[in-house]
C-alpha cells in the first residue's frame, strides 16, 4: 500500500500551522520530527509515562498515543510555548528550580504540562486533588514531593495575584 | 510511526458505516488507547483502521425531559466525571470512571472504547451494568438498543455486528430515579492500574429508608466478562435496612460470581475481597440514600 498522508491545520504554540502528516505519525512524532519541539519527550510510547504529554484544547493527553492526524484544527501547548518572548522561564518551570523538582529532567516538560492544566482552571485545589491531578507521570528521580510542592506553590503565588489585582 | 496499513476518517456515524462497509476487515478506533498500545505491542500490527475520533456528534451527555440520560460513546471519561447530569443524577459513574488510568487516559479514552473492547475489568462496565444501561448501535441495518448484559458475549467479545458501531449508552429514568450507589476498586496502585475486582452496588430505599426496596450489584473481574450477582441482588430486595441484610447480601455474592486465578490474583483472595466489597459498597449506597444502620 502506497504511504498515506493527510494535510493538518493545526496552531501550536500560538502559531498557525500546515503540515502534511503520515497517517501512521503519532502526535509525538509529529512534534519533535517537524517542529523540532523536543520537549516532548519519548518514553514509553504507550501512554504510562506521561513524558509526552501536551496540552490540546485545554486538555492534557499524551502525545504518543494519539494520532497525529488528528491535530487536525486543534490548538496545540507545549513546554517551548510557556517561555517568554526572551527566552524567559515561566513561573512554574523557576518554582521546579526553586524546589529542587528536576533532576535528570527527562519526564519534567510532561509534568509541568499537567501542572499548567491545573494552573489554568485558577482556583485552588486541595492536596488530594492536585496529587490525583499530576498522577499520570513516572519520575523515577524526585519522589515527587518537590514537584508537588512546586506546583502548589505556583498554584497559590498566582491566587495571591489575581486577588491583589 | 504506528504499523498502520491504512486510516479512513469518518466525521459522521452515516460515513463511519459507509467506511466500514467499504472495508470490512478495517477496525474502529476511537480514543485509541487501547488499540493504538496493542498496535505498538505488535498485536495488531498492519491493520486498517477507521477512526471515528472526529465524530464530534457523539460527544456529550444529555438528558431528556422524560429524565433519559444518554451519554454519548466518545465521551471522554473526564468529561463524563465532570458533567453535571451525571454529578446530579450517577454521581457513582463519574466517580468509577475518574478511577481509569490517570488524567491523560481520562481525556482520551471513551466509554464506548471501554464497553466494545469486552474487558472484563473496564472501571466503567460494572457500574453500567448495575445502572441497567442501555447500549445504543447503529449499523448499515439501522438502530439496535440493548441491555448492556446482552451486549457482552464472551471475554473480549460484544454483540457488534459487520459495520455497526455504538452510538451512546441510555440510562432511562426508571434506572437512576431514587437510586444512589458507591463503586469500589481494588486494584495495587491508587493511579494507572487494572482492577483486581470491580464491585459497583446501588440501592432504592422506602420513603421512611427503613426497607431496601431494590439493590442492584455488579462485578467487573468476578468472571470472564463484567457480571450481575442476582441471588444477591434477590435476597436484599424487600428486606430492612440493616447490618444482618448487609451481611447476607455480601455472602450471596459468592453464589454468582466466578473469579479466575490470575497474576493479579487468586481466585480464592477474589472471593474473598468480593464478599467485604459487596458488604462495604451497599452499606455505603445505604448511607448515600439516607439509610442508617444498626450497629
Amino acid at each position: 500500500m502506497a504511504k498515506q498522508y493527510k494535510l493538518v491545520r493545526c496552531t501550536v504554540n500560538g502559531k498557525a500551522r500546515e503540515v502534511m502528516v503520515d497517517v501512521r505519525a503519532s502526535l509525538t512524532d509529529l512534534l519533535r520530527n517537524d517542529f523540532r519541539l523536543t520537549s516532548v519527550k519519548k518514553g514509553c510510547e504507550v501512554g504510562e509515562c506521561g513524558a509526552c504529554n501536551v496540552i490540546i484544547d485545554g486538555e492534557c493527553f499524551n502525545s504518543c498515543i494519539y494520532l497525529a492526524v488528528w491535530a487536525d484544527g486543534k490548538d496545540i501547548l507545549t513546554l517551548e510555548g510557556l517561555e517568554g518572548p526572551n527566552g524567559e522561564l515561566s513561573d512554574i518551570q523557576q518554582a521546579f528550580i526553586d524546589e529542587a523538582a528536576v533532576q535528570c529532567g527527562f519526564c519534567t516538560p510532561g509534568v509541568i504540562m499537567s501542572a499548567m492544566e491545573i494552573l489554568n482552571e485558577g482556583r485552588e485545589l486541595s492536596d488530594e486533588e492536585i496529587r490525583i491531578r499530576m498522577s499520570g507521570h513516572l519520575c523515577r528521580c524526585t519522589g515527587y514531593e518537590n514537584i508537588f510542592r512546586a506546583v502548589k506553590k505556583t498554584m497559590m503565588k498566582r491566587l495571591e495575584a489575581k486577588k491583589g489585582q | 510511526m504506528y504499523d498502520i496499513k491504512a486510516l479512513y476518517e469518518a466525521a459522521s456515524v452515516e460515513e463511519a458505516i459507509a467506511l466500514l462497509q467499504a472495508h470490512p476487515q478495517a477496525q474502529i478506533i476511537a480514543g485509541g488507547s487501547d488499540v493504538l498500545v496493542q498496535i505498538r505491542e505488535g498485536r495488531r500490527a498492519g491493520v486498517e483502521l477507521v477512526s471515528i475520533y472526529g465524530i464530534d456528534a457523539m460527544r456529550g451527555v444529555t438528558c431528556d425531559d422524560d429524565g433519559t440520560i444518554r451519554i454519548g460513546s466518545l465521551t471522554s471519561f473526564s468529561h463524563i466525571a465532570g458533567s453535571p447530569i451525571i454529578r446530579e443524577k450517577i454521581a457513582v459513574l463519574g466517580e468509577a470512571v475518574s478511577l481509569v488510568g490517570g488524567p491523560q487516559i481520562r481525556n482520551i479514552g471513551t466509554i464506548g472504547g471501554n464497553t466494545c473492547n469486552g474487558v472484563t475489568s473496564a472501571d466503567s462496565a460494572s457500574t453500567l451494568m448495575a445502572w441497567d444501561a442501555i447500549v445504543e448501535l447503529k449499523g448499515p441495518e439501522g438502530v439496535r438498543r440493548l441491555p448492556i448484559q446482552d451486549f457482552y458475549i464472551k471475554a473480549g467479545v460484544v454483540d457488534l455486528r459487520p459495520a455497526e458501531l455504538q452510538t451512546a449508552i441510555i440510562i432511562p429514568r426508571q434506572a437512576w430515579e431514587g437510586y444512589h450507589g458507591h463503586y469500589i476498586k481494588y486494584a495495587m496502585r491508587e493511579a494507572m492500574d487494572i482492577a483486581n475486582l470491580g464491585c459497583s452496588v446501588n440501592v432504592r430505599l422506602s420513603g421512611d429508608k427503613r426497607v431496601i426496596e431494590d439493590a442492584r450489584i455488579a462485578y467487573g473481574v468476578a468472571g470472564p466478562v463484567p457480571m450481575r450477582a442476582p441471588s444477591a441482588e434477590a435476597l436484599a430486595k424487600g428486606r430492612p435496612v440493616s447490618a444482618a441484610t448487609v451481611k447476607a447480601f455480601a455472602k450471596a455474592v459468592l453464589d454468582d460470581i466466578h473469579p479466575r486465578d490470575s497474576w493479579r490474583g487468586s481466585k480464592v483472595f477474589r472471593e474473598h475481597i468480593g464478599v467485604e466489597m459487596a458488604k462495604r459498597a451497599l452499606a455505603k449506597s445505604i448511607e448515600l440514600a439516607g439509610g442508617a444502620l444498626d450497629g
